[in-house]
């Protein structure tokens, strides 16, 4: 359907229209009513579809111009309807895990995930530099055994959506099928799971409300003319070195110092503390379909590169052979540049064993504002 | 002498994502768009006095149509020193590109009759969106990128399009469709996002051009 814009001239174009709206029983937007319709006056009328050719022909042949004001009416009544997200927001039950979710969706998530389940525990980590409060989910199957920890951290660089997408799915899975799937109680018998849905909090709530592509934190910096640090490069892995920038306007900007922000000591400080019975550390990311092993910062290999690159192979295995997705598996600084400070060469240099960074789809195609609709198969391939 | 790169090599990776950009840009149109499904093999050779050069064999994929892939070999040639010269690249491709004559002439067409030029900003949204009639105002944004990517691409930059900001379509007497375009670029190596200007023009069955590009500053983002 389409609104037409048009001005009548004389008052033979004004008889003329009123005839074709009361014949065509065409829906008048403005004025109301045939009869109000005057020269000079603007005059907005909806044409249905099928009619429009029929209606355009007639105002041609009868030499009134027109404009078309809205060319789909349909499209912009679309557009005007509440998100049916909106619906959904309250309950893990009700919670789509196929959609993205703003911070404060996350956090409900958090507290009802806690409440639902006895499993899991919500902790206090840190703040952000705006204060906000960074939690983790702890995931542990009581038991008088000490058990090794599995560290994974999503959301570091704001832009990244599908990597806390990734944190939610990976808590729901485990809860959903502990029980029944022999794999997973298993490992719940040996290990704790401890997940952080969204490291980057300020960062990620600037990305959905004024820059999608934003990739940083969000301190302030030359007296709040410039903002954000690269948390990625701001942990104390040969710090300040390569790949970085001491300039606050770059993207990689790697901060005043090794762990100058506060997110990035909160981490810090937990991996530290825990940190012998630490057997993995992931750090989620996207794009560009990579398991990377250390290091960044140089091509020298670590002490157990074979060991560490034989499970990461069997990890990119499994994971193409879910839906033929192809992961790499490599070092940084060999497939793709080099780094420094990045908070997985750090826990490897601090002795957790096992540590990689993936990065999830895609290639480039969609890059950082992956659909939606992408979310259910990554999360399902990278289980 | 040519030394073979592993495929997964970083290298590697940013002469194929030049190759397959420059490709796109030579090939695609609105029905059409090109890329990288993978590297199959790649060797680096260093020519004294001249530059770099890849030699690579890429699996393409047709975009929005995945399972339609096509095999390639090309060669991109780094030049040593002056950066203001565009790496040369060849190309062959292995077999023929699907024909779009249809959805480009149905493209054309549907540009024609609308009654206002196009505008249209955020493609895709933030949510990964982009309403069906706008695929093929993506696409053709995708192969002019390719254009404006191969340009400004050296050994130490690897380009991806990340956003259509904002898109208008400029009135032509002719039968040229013309669109003005400000993209965001994404460059992996620098994590930078680069907002860029391009003019494109475009007919059906004569190829897409890019007649004027200039890089924006950071602030038009707001």
């Amino acid at each position: 359907d389409q609104v037409f814009h048009i001005v009548p001239e004389t008052f033979q174009q004004v008889q003329h229209l009123q005839r074709l709206c009361s014949t065509l029983l065409l829906d008048l937007w403005k004025p109301q009513l045939p009869e109000d319709i005057l020269a000079g006056e603007d005059l907005h009328i909806r044409v249905p579809a099928p009619l429009v050719q029929e209606v355009k022909d007639d105002l041609d042949h009868h030499m009134i111009s027109y404009k078309v004001l809205i060319p789909d009416v349909q499209e912009l009544v679309d557009q005007s309807m509440p998100n049916e997200r909106s619906s959904h927001r309250q309950l893990p039950e009700g919670y789509v895990y196929t959609q993205y979710h703003p911070m404060e969706e996350i956090y409900q998530w958090m507290t009802q995930i806690q409440n639902n389940s006895e499993l899991v525990t919500q902790h206090y980590l840190g703040k952000t530099i705006e204060n906000r409060t960074m939690y983790y989910l702890q995931i542990s199957q009581p038991s008088d055994k000490a058990k090794k920890i599995i560290w994974m951290d999503c959301g570091i660089h704001a832009r990244e959506w599908i990597s806390p997408a990734f944190c939610q799915w990976f808590v729901k899975e485990i809860l959903q099928n502990y029980k029944s799937d022999p794999k997973i109680s298993r490992f719940l018998q040996n290990l704790d799971l401890y997940v952080l849905p969204v490291l980057n909090i300020d960062g990620y709530i600037y990305s959905w409300e004024k820059d999608r592509l934003w990739r940083k934190n969000r301190s302030p910096h030359r007296n709040g003319t410039c903002y954000g640090t690269d948390l990625n490069r701001n942990f104390n892995s040969s710090w300040g070195s390569v790949g970085v920038s001491y300039n606050c306007s770059s993207e990689i900007f790697c901060g005043s110092g090794p762990e100058s922000e506060p997110e990035t000591r909160a981490v810090a400080q937990f991996i530290k503390r825990k940190k012998s019975d630490i057997l993995c550390y992931l750090t989620i990311h996207s794009y560009g379909q990579y398991i990377l092993t250390p290091y960044g910062s140089t091509t020298k290999p670590p002490s157990n590169s074979e060991e560490l690159m034989h499970v990461a192979e069997k990890a990119a295995a499994a994971l193409m052979g879910k839906y033929g997705t192809s992961y790499e598996v490599g070092s940084t600084s060999l497939i793709l540049y080099n780094n420094s400070g990045s908070s997985r060469d750090w826990a490897h240099m601090i002795g957790i064993p096992f540590s990689y960074t993936f990065e999830l789809r895609d290639n480039g195609t969609h890059g950082f504002v992956l659909p939606a609709d992408q979310i259910q198969p990554t999360c399902e391939e990278t289980m | 002498a040519a030394m073979e790169l592993q495929p997964s090599h970083g290298l590697a990776s940013r002469a194929a994502t030049l190759a397959t950009a420059y490709l796109c840009y030579r090939r695609g149109s609105p029905g059409r768009a090109l890329a990288l499904r993978s590297i199959r093999r790649a060797r680096r050779e260093d020519i004294d006095d001249v530059g770099h050069k890849y030699h690579l064999e890429l699996v393409l994929e047709d975009v929005p149509d995945k399972d339609s892939t096509i095999n390639c070999t090309a060669e991109v040639l780094y030049h040593l020193g002056s950066k203001n010269v565009a790496p040369d690249v060849q190309f062959t491709l292995e077999g023929e590109l699907k024909n779009t004559d249809e959805a480009d002439d149905v493209f054309y067409n549907q540009i024609r009759s609308l009654e206002k030029e196009l505008v249209a900003e955020n493609i895709p949204d933030s949510h990964g969106n982009v309403p069906p009639e706008m695929e093929p105002i993506r696409r053709l944004a995708w192969v002019a990128s390719g254009y404006v990517i191969w340009q400004n691409s050296t050994e130490n930059t690897k380009f991806h399009l990340a956003q259509i900001k904002r898109v208008k379509q400029m009135k032509r007497s002719d039968e040229y469709l013309e669109f003005d375009y400000t993209i965001l670029l994404h460059e992996m190596v620098s994590q930078e996002i680069i907002p860029w200007q391009m003019t494109v023009l475009w007919h059906p069955h004569h190829g897409v051009q890019v007649t004027r590009d200039s890089r924006q500053p950071k602030h038009t983002l707001e």
